[in-house]
C-alpha cells in the first residue's frame, strides 16, 4: 500500500466523531469609520497614505519625490508618461532593477490596513515584492471594515494568485528592532481615491 | 550542545549569563503585552478564538474527507500532490524533485516542519546547498545553529553576536551592530540568491479543502521572492494545516499575527492557487506521526496549532530557559506536548519543563489546553516508563505524604526546625531549589498550627 493510501487509513481510524463547523458570519463589531481606521492602521505598520481626487495626483506625487532617470513600472495604462505599462510578460527577473512599482488594489481592509489585489492587478506576481518601492491606489469607496467582510468580498472568485498586502516589507529578527524593507519593498506608499 | 542533555541541564547551560537571561525573558515578555494590546482592541477577540478551535475541531474530525478535498481542487488547479509518511519520505520527495528538475541550489522560507524533518542535512548530504532566507533563520544558520523559537528564529541572540556572524560570513564591518546596517547587508545577500536559484521551498500556514489554494504568511516578503522568481515551488505542510473554507481565513488571519507579534496582519498573506505559467508547483503533505496524534484523545488538539509562537513568549519556563533547552524542532508549551508524540523515550523531560500555570492556554488562539496536555503527558511518561527513577521516588514520597495529614504535618515541622537550626542543610548545591535562589526564612508556625491556635479549631 502506498502512502498516500496508508495517511488516508490511518486518519480515517484515528479522527474524532465529527462536529459541526460554527457560524463566522457575525463575529465582527465595527465602532469606527472604515477611512480613519484604514489610514491610522496604516500609518501604524510603516505605510504611507495620501489622498488623492484623481489618478492625475500620482503623477504630480511621483514628479516630485522620484528622480528622473529610476526605473518605474505600472499596470495602470493612464501612467504611462511616468511609468512603463508593458513589462508584464518579460521575464520577472529582469524586474530586478525597478525603484517604483504602482498598482491598483480591489479593495482595502481598515482594521489591518490591508490591500487585496490578485495577479491581474499585480501584472507579474513578483511585482510587488522586488521593487524597492511601492504604491498602490485604491478607492476609498472599496475600504470594507474587516477580514469578514474581505472574505465576503472575495467570496469564490477565481484567481491563479492572490495577495493581502499591508505596509513595507520589515523584520524585527534582530533583537526586535524593527527594520523597514527586508527582502521586499522598502516603502509602500497608498494612494486613497476619492 | 552535547547529545542526550535534558531540558534542566540544557537550561542550567543558557542562564549561566544571568544578565542575557533577563534580557531574554524581558524581550519575549514584551511581545507578549504586544499581543495583549492587540487583543485587547477586539471587544470580539473571545469569539474570534473560539470559533478558531471550533473550525479546527471540524477539520480533526473530518481530516479525511477533507485533504481528499483538497487534493482533487489542487491537482485541478494544476498542483502535483505527494504524500509523505514521515520525515525521511518527505526528504526523498523533496530531493527527488530537485533532482529531476536538475537543482543542486534551492531558497528556503521558514517551515518548521522542514525544521522537524532535517531536511537541510538531507539535501546536504545529497549535494544540494540550502539556503534559508528569513533573516533570522539565515541568522541562525550560518552560526550553524537550530531556531530557538518558531516566530523569532534568533531570539537567542543580541545584536553584536550577529554582527560578528555577518562579518566572518558576509564582510560586514567589524564591530558593527546595527540591526539597520545588518538586514541591510542580508538583504543584498539574499537578493542574489533569489535571483539566482532556479528551486524555491516554502511552509504553509492554511491550505483551504474547498478551493485547493494555500496561504503562506510573511512579514519580510521572502517566500514571495523566492517562489514568484523560481522555475520550481514546493510547498511543504503538515496535514493539520487544513482548512475547511476561503472564507474561514478570515477568523484565522485576523488571530495569527495579534497572537504572535501584535501587528494586526502579517505584511504578506500570500494565496497560491495556480502555478504561475511555465513554472512547476509541488504540494508535500506529511504525516509524520501525526495520524496518531489524532488517534490520542487526550492530545489530539494538540494539532490544532497554527505555529503563532503565543504559548512561547508567555511561558516563564521557556522565557528563562531559552528555545534550545528544549532540544526539539517546536520549543515551549506546545513543542513539550508535540514532541513526546514523536519518540516519547527522547522528549520524555520536556512535559516536565512547566510550571503548569496556564498561561499558555489562556493565550492560546485555538484554544488548545496546553496545560492540561502538559499534566496529562507526565503521567503518560510515568505509566510508560520514561521518568527517571529518583524522580519517580520523589513524587511518590510526596504523595503519601500530601494524602495523610499526619504525616504531613510532622513533615513540616521537622522541615521548619531544620531550616531554622541548620540552614546548610538545605541551602547547598545538592539541593536543585537552592540553585539561582535564596532558600526563604522558615515559619515560625504553619497555617494549619496558627488556625487551631488562633480559632480555637473552629
Amino acid at each position: 500500500m502506498d502512502s498516500r493510501a496508508n495517511i488516508l487509513q490511518a486518519i480515517a481510524k484515528n479522527q474524532p466523531t465529527a462536529t459541526p463547523l460554527p457560524d463566522v458570519s457575525d463575529i465582527a463589531v465595527v465602532d469606527y469609520d472604515s477611512v480613519e481606521k484604514f489610514t491610522a492602521t496604516l500609518v501604524g505598520i510603516g505605510g504611507q497614505v495620501i489622498e488623492i481626487s484623481d489618478i492625475q495626483g500620482i503623477v504630480e506625487y511621483v514628479n516630485a519625490y522620484h528622480a528622473g532617470n529610476q526605473r518605474i513600472i505600472s499596470t495602470l495604462p493612464q501612467l504611462s508618461s511616468i511609468a512603463e505599462t508593458t513589462w508584464q510578460h518579460d521575464d520577472p527577473h529582469s524586474l530586478e532593477n525597478v525603484e517604483l512599482c504602482i498598482l491598483e488594489a480591489q479593495f482595502g481592509v481598515a482594521e489591518n490596513g490591508a490591500l487585496w489585489l490578485t495577479e491581474a492587478q499585480m501584472g507579474q506576481r513578483v511585482a510587488p515584492f522586488i521593487t524597492q518601492n511601492l504604491a498602490v491606489v485604491v478607492k476609498k469607496s472599496t475600504l470594507v471594515p474587516t477580514m469578514h467582510h474581505a472574505y465576503d468580498r472575495i467570496a469564490q472568485a477565481e484567481y491563479p494568485f492572490g495577495l493581502f498586502l499591508a505596509g513595507p516589507s520589515k523584520t524585527a529578527d534582530i533583537e526586535q528592532s524593527l527594520v523597514l524593507g527586508a527582502h521586499g519593498s522598502r516603502s509602500m506608499t497608498v494612494f486613497l481615491l476619492s | 550542545m552535547k547529545e542526550n542533555q535534558n531540558h534542566a541541564e540544557l537550561a542550567e547551560n543558557f542562564i549561566k549569563d544571568g544578565e542575557r537571561t533577563t534580557w531574554h525573558d524581558e524581550t519575549l515578555w514584551f511581545v507578549r503585552q504586544k499581543r495583549d494590546k492587540a487583543a485587547f482592541q477586539l471587544p470580539e477577540w473571545e469569539n474570534l478564538r473560539e470559533a478558531a478551535s471550533q473550525i479546527k475541531h471540524n477539520v480533526l474530525s473530518n481530516m479525511h474527507d477533507y485533504l481528499l478535498a483538497f487534493e482533487e481542487k489542487a491537482k485541478q488547479n494544476g498542483i502535483k500532490v505527494h504524500w509523505a509518511m514521515d520525515a525521511l519520505e518527505h526528504n526523498q520527495i523533496v530531493l527527488s524533485i530537485l533532482k529531476e528538475s536538475r537543482v543542486e541550489a534551492m531558497i528556503k522560507s521558514k517551515s518548521m516542519l522542514t525544521e522537524e524533518c532535517h531536511l537541510n542535512e538531507y539535501l546536504l548530504e545529497n549535494g544540494v546547498e540550502v539556503i534559508d532566507t528569513d533573516l533570522g533563520e539565515r541568522i541562525v544558520q550560518l552560526r550553524d545553529e537550530k531556531p530557538s523559537h518558531i516566530v523569532l528564529p534568533a531570539i537567542h541572540l543580541k545584536k553584536e553576536d550577529v554582527g560578528e556572524t555577518f562579518h566572518q560570513h558576509l564582510g560586514t564591518e567589524k564591530g558593527n551592530k546595527d540591526p539597520q546596517y545588518l538586514t541591510e547587508a542580508a538583504r543584498q545577500h539574499l537578493r542574489e540568491k533569489f535571483v539566482t536559484r532556479k528551486a524555491a521551498l516554502t511552509g504553509v500556514n492554511f491550505a483551504i479543502a474547498e478551493t485547493g489554494e494555500f496561504v503562506v504568511c510573511t512579514n519580510e516578503g521572502n517566500a514571495d521572492m523566492g517562489a514568484h522568481l523560481a522555475d520550481v515551488h514546493i510547498a511543504c505542510m503538515g496535514f493539520e494545516k487544513i482548512i475547511p473554507q476561503r472564507k474561514h481565513l478570515s477568523v484565522f488571519l485576523r488571530l495569527l499575527a495579534r497572537s504572535a507579534t501584535g501587528q494586526p496582519i502579517t505584511t504578506y498573506s500570500s494565496h497560491f492557487k495556480k502555478p504561475r505559467d511555465g513554472q512547476q508547483m509541488h504540494i508535500v503533505i506529511v504525516d509524520n506521526g501525526r495520524s496518531q496524534q489524532l488517534g490520542r484523545e487526550d492530545f489530539r488538539n494538540s494539532l490544532k496549532c497554527i505555529r503563532c509562537g503565543a504559548c512561547m513568549n508567555t511561558c516563564p519556563v521557556y522565557r528563562r530557559s531559552g528555545g534550545h533547552s528544549y532540544h526539539s524542532a517546536v520549543a515551549g508549551p506546545i513543542g513539550s506536548i508535540l514532541a513526546p508524540n514523536l519518540d516519547m523515550r527522547k522528549n520524555a523531560d520536556l512535559p516536565f519543563a512547566s510550571t503548569l500555570c496556564g498561561s499558555c492556554s489562556n493565550v492560546c488562539p485555538v484554544k488548545i489546553d496546553i496545560h492540561d496536555q502538559l499534566y496529562k503527558w507526565r503521567q503518560v511518561l510515568v505509566q510508560e516508563g520514561h521518568v527517571p527513577f529518583a524522580k519517580k521516588v520523589a513524587m511518590q514520597a510526596m504523595s503519601f505524604t500530601l494524602s495523610h495529614p499526619g504525616v504531613f504535618g510532622m513533615a513540616g515541622k521537622v522541615g521548619r526546625k531544620v531550616m531554622g537550626m541548620a540552614p546548610f542543610v538545605v541551602s547547598n548545591g545538592l539541593n536543585p531549589w537552592y540553585k539561582q535562589r535564596e532558600m526563604p526564612e522558615p515559619p515560625k508556625e504553619s497555617f494549619r498550627e496558627w488556625y487551631s491556635k488562633n480559632r480555637n479549631g473552629q
